[in-house]
């Protein structure tokens, strides 16, 4: 086993003992005043935060996790209002402050960061002058003794060459790199209180893991209290002592990790814990729980219990007569639920884990998609007249098949070559090697517009962001009769009939064909897209991340439609994504990429069990699960993926390996190694060494 | 279906309107003038061009000439609101036309590219180039001063101004997974750009275009001022200027009066284009 590889240890469930608070919540208000009227956004919201303690704030988008992060800094903006109850920050006021009390404290005493580091650098000042600014504003310090804490903190966060660094440009660092200089900034003035809205959000998921490792290390050497909001409750259970769970601007359960994970009062918080794929269950072992309906408008609260229409527990009338009282629940004192039935709910069923059924394996289909050492280059050129320059090569000869009627995914982190990929299959790109067979037709080389009615008819798109994928002058009939006519050449009378049946198909309520789709919400619109890409009754599904903007209770649902659809219609999916938990559920082989070339490819169960492929395991060690019991081997990639353009000559993935053998990684391409099952693994490691590799995640 | 959405949303605009002061009072003022030109018959005291014997012994306001003659003792109130229709009808033909000619070349040169857009773009150079006024003249000049062919002129300017702002959004906007989706269930090129790429750029050119009628009034203005607007003697405000300025000592109403009308319709358009910024901010 590797050095770098250790068991992960989690923040301790102890309940904060008789330590001094440092942030103190009391009833607190906050509305919004816009031109419909007062927006209260979080009505009533009461915490304790103790010193060096972490509290992690969840829920979907939307509902106050970051505007009770600003109401901590007292930094709500033009429309926000705090309108009552009390900050008290070590002990003082700060609705009571001055601008200038504020302004020490800001940045000195309490400091945040941000989810997207690039809007918290200054894009024109070297880093190392905008890290010395803060303890030359806060602490008074002379250039030279600012220099040198600079150069210290740089260096804490693992930045190489820290020195060189101070005179960097933002722009010349990764986005993992900026993201620990920002931290680093946030650290300088020894701040007792950190507050990190959805900090790792933006980062591959390697990248993420090392960020996380080091909030959770600064945090043990410098003290700080943090206020950890994050809608990945994965990411949370790393770093935090304590959850609060947040719906619609309300604290609906708080309490320690342990506590809340173990046994969660609050149905909101069962639910959301439902409807998160996990890395060991896949679609025959459990079925995704979705919460129905969508978080309310808050313009109109109720009087009783704002969860109540989408609760399954809901009890009529005592949930929704009068408001709703916290309950403190549990041995410890410390878990707060603020639900009528906190103490009649059963303790909640966690989904099984570990054993996945193999039933429906027995079938085999014929390939349906083949790709056969098909290479997508791109020609950089330099220069004006574009002579010379070299080539990127985004997609290098990969040999892949997906079944009919079955899921292949593509997992890896951005800029693996994924999305080209999917780019050369629906023909908007041209592939410039290889070969691209469906159903033993050759169409890579046959552009979109070049491809006959019949190839179109046969593959479609699912695209990932729900806010470009839809027309926005277009209604969602409109979208639906034109994929109809186009595809199936039906029209009038009848096209509108198959408007209605591919709305049912989605599960989408009859009369949206004549809503626009800025009517809809994320979730919505992605059904509208597949409802799109289902007109032609297509034999290959490419869905590129079609559920990675979603919030998690939509994204379950998605996915189970996906599941649906592919059962009732036999279609095949290519499914791209870089979320493994959402590719363990969903895929019957999984192919990982790395910098244009396949790592690993196999059946889904061998994917997910030794032998491991080294890029893999790394990846699912990075994983966050959302469960404090379920261990974790953990191993930390150094440094970033390297561009396509100056990619090893041997493997790609020697730069970055833990188990890298020797020279022979860096000169010579791996062998691909083929198990009995089809399992492949392009490693120098023989197959039989790296089975010896012990599950990542138990 | 796609149609009832897009008026809904052109009547919602005309609704916000109502909430931004500055578009409203651009609004008045170009409603004004639109109600002027069509009543013109109506309102207008006189014949713009009968000339009035008492008038030109003191053409200054009066009871009989509210705004007072100009130097042949023609009742300048009259001329104003007869010149109106020149204006209000050259100026939005003008940008009507160079905008659906501006469209298509933009979205030929976004969409296509390649050498589509460089010859495009060096034609739009080309004429980008040379200083709006000295191209006004060159056309008219070239053409003979008539309504017709200020139109030409002012489609001559605007047109590679516009081709470089739809040109622009035409490629943002393709880019857009939407346009992917329709060219894989096989649409045309022609409807991908009229259809789903167009409508999506309509927000800033209907800024522009308000802006752009306001530059245009200017433009018939200066074109009528250097004698290359319409033939003499039918009533435009720069013609109307460019007679009397040398007056202007003397009698300073006489060119002072078209001035203001042309400024007021100038700001008017300004100010609703401000207004149609602020409501596309907004929402």
């Amino acid at each position: 086993m590797s050095t770098n590889a250790a068991t992960l240890d989690r923040p301790s469930d102890q309940a904060p003992g008789a330590r001094k608070p440092i942030l103190e919540l009391r009833n607190v208000s906050i509305s919004y005043f816009v031109r419909a009227g007062e927006l209260k956004v979080v009505p009533d919201i009461s915490l304790t935060l103790y010193e060096g303690e972490a509290l992690g704030l969840v829920g979907e988008s939307g509902c106050g996790k970051s505007t009770v992060a600003f109401a901590i800094m007292k930094y709500l903006g033009g429309a926000g209002r705090l309108t009552g109850g009390q900050i008290l920050f070590e002990g003082r006021d700060m609705t009571k402050m001055s601008d200038e009390e504020l302004r020490k404290i800001r940045g000195g005493r309490m400091a945040m960061v941000y989810q997207d580091p690039m809007s918290s650098l200054n894009p024109v000042i070297p880093i190392g002058k905008q890290l010395m600014e803060v303890p030359i504003i806060h602490s008074g310090v002379g250039t030279a003794e600012a220099e040198k804490r600079a150069v210290q903190m740089l260096r804490e966060v693992n930045l190489p060459d820290p020195e060189s660094m101070m005179t960097r440009y933002p722009h010349q660092l990764s986005g993992g790199q900026q993201q620990r200089v920002v931290i680093a900034m946030a650290l300088m003035a020894e701040p007792s209180l950190l507050v990190m809205d959805e900090p790792t959000t933006g980062l591959d998921v390697t990248v993420e893991a090392a960020v996380l490792d080091l909030v959770a290390q600064l945090r043990k050497k410098h003290n700080s209290a943090i206020v950890f909001i994050s809608h990945n409750l994965g990411t949370v259970v790393r770093i935090c002592d304590r959850i609060g769970v947040m719906y619609a601007g309300e604290l609906v359960e708080e309490g320690p990790i342990g506590e809340v994970f173990r046994d969660p009062r609050h149905p909101y918080t069962r639910g959301l814990l439902n409807c998160i794929p996990t890395l060991n269950a896949d679609k025959r072992s459990r079925p995704l729980s979705a919460i129905p309906g969508q978080v309310p408008p808050i313009l109109n609260r109720p009087k009783g219990c704002i969860f109540a229409p989408r609760c399954p527990d809901a009890a009529g009338e005592r949930c929704t007569a009068a408001a709703i009282p916290t309950t403190i629940y549990g041995e410890s004192g410390h878990h707060r639920v603020k639900c009528v039935r906190v103490r009649e709910l059963a303790k909640h069923a966690r989904p099984e884990t570990g054993v996945v059924a193999d039933g429906e394996a027995a079938v085999t289909h014929e390939d349906l998609l083949t790709l056969v050492g098909l290479k997508k280059t791109y020609r950089q050129s330099i220069g004006m007249f574009g002579g010379e320059g070299y080539d990127v090569h985004a997609v290098d000869d990969i040999d892949l098949a997906a079944r009919q009627s079955e899921t292949l995914a593509i997992v890896g982190e951005s800029g693996c070559g994924k999305s080209t990929l999917a780019k050369v299959l629906t023909g908007i790109e041209l592939a410039t090697g290889g070969q691209v067979l469906l159903a033993g037709k050759e169409i890579g080389r046959t552009a979109i517009e070049n491809r006959d009615s019949a190839t179109k008819r046969a593959v479609q798109m699912v695209f990932q962001n729900p806010d470009s994928t839809l027309n926005p002058s277009h209604s969602v009939g409109y979208v639906m009769e034109r994929a109809l006519a186009k595809l199936t050449g039906v029209g009038g009378r009848k096209a509108k009939d198959a408007v209605l049946n591919l709305l049912k198909t989605v599960n989408l309520p009859l009369e949206f064909a004549n809503r626009m789709p800025r009517q809809l919400s994320g979730g919505q619109k992605q059904r509208v897209a597949i409802a799109r890409a289902l007109a032609g009754e297509p034999d290959l599904i490419l869905a590129d991340e079609p559920v990675s903007a979603l919030d998690v209770s939509v994204q379950a649902a998605i996915i189970n439609l996906l599941v649906d659809i592919q059962k009732k219609r036999g279609s095949t999916l290519l499914f791209i994504s870089h979320d493994l938990s959402v590719v363990r559920y969903l895929a019957d082989h999984v192919a990982v990429m790395y910098l244009g070339q396949v790592m690993e490819f196999g059946n889904v169960t061998d994917v997910f069990a030794p032998p491991y492929h080294p890029y893999t395991e790394a990846l699912m060690s990075a994983v966050p699960i959302a469960d404090p019991d379920v261990k974790q081997r953990r191993i930390i990639l150094e440094g970033n993926i390297p561009s396509p353009q100056n990619r090893p000559a041997g493997c790609p993935f020697a730069t970055r390996c833990p188990r890298k053998v020797g020279a022979i990684c860096d000169d010579t391409p791996p062998p691909v190694q083929i198990s009995d099952a089809g399992h492949r693994i392009a490693c120098h490691i023989p197959i039989a060494e790296l089975a010896t590799a012990t599950q990542v995640v138990f | 279906m796609s149609n009832d959405g897009v008026i809904a949303l052109a009547w919602n605009r005309i609704r916000l309107l109502k909430e931004s002061p500055v578009g409203m009072v651009g609004a008045f003022l170009v409603l004004f003038w639109i109600f002027v030109a069509i009543f013109a018959p109506l309102i207008a005291p006189y014949d713009p061009n009968a000339n009035n014997m008492d008038a030109l012994i003191d053409p200054t306001p009066s009871a009989v000439n509210w705004l007072g003659a100009d130097n042949s003792g023609r009742d300048i109130l009259s001329r104003i609101i007869w010149g109106s229709r020149t204006v209000l009808i050259v100026a939005p033909i003008a940008v009507i036309c160079a905008y659906i000619i501006g469209c298509l070349l933009g979205l030929m040169a976004g969409y296509y590219r390649g050498w589509v857009d460089q010859v495009i773009n060096r034609i739009a150079d080309i004429l980008l180039s040379f200083p709006a006024i000295v191209l006004y003249i060159i056309v008219i000049m070239k053409l003979g001063p008539s309504a017709i062919n200020v139109i030409m002129a002012v489609i001559f300017v605007a047109t590679p101004q516009i081709t470089r702002i739809v040109r622009g959004m035409t490629l943002e906007l393709r880019e857009r997974d939407y346009v992917a989706a329709a060219k894989m269930r096989g649409e045309t090129a022609l409807y991908i750009m009229l259809v789903e790429i167009l409508p999506n750029a309509r927000g800033p050119l209907i800024v522009d275009a308000c802006l752009r009628l306001g530059y245009t009034t200017i433009a018939i203005g200066v074109l009528g001022f250097l004698g290359l607007g319409l033939p003499p003697p039918d009533p435009d405000w720069g013609g109307m200027v460019k007679e009397t300025y040398a007056m202007m000592t003397i009698y300073p109403h006489m060119s002072l009066f078209p001035a203001a009308a042309i400024t007021s319709l100038v700001v008017g358009f300004s100010l609703l284009a401000d207004g149609m910024r602020e409501i596309s901010l907004r929402d």
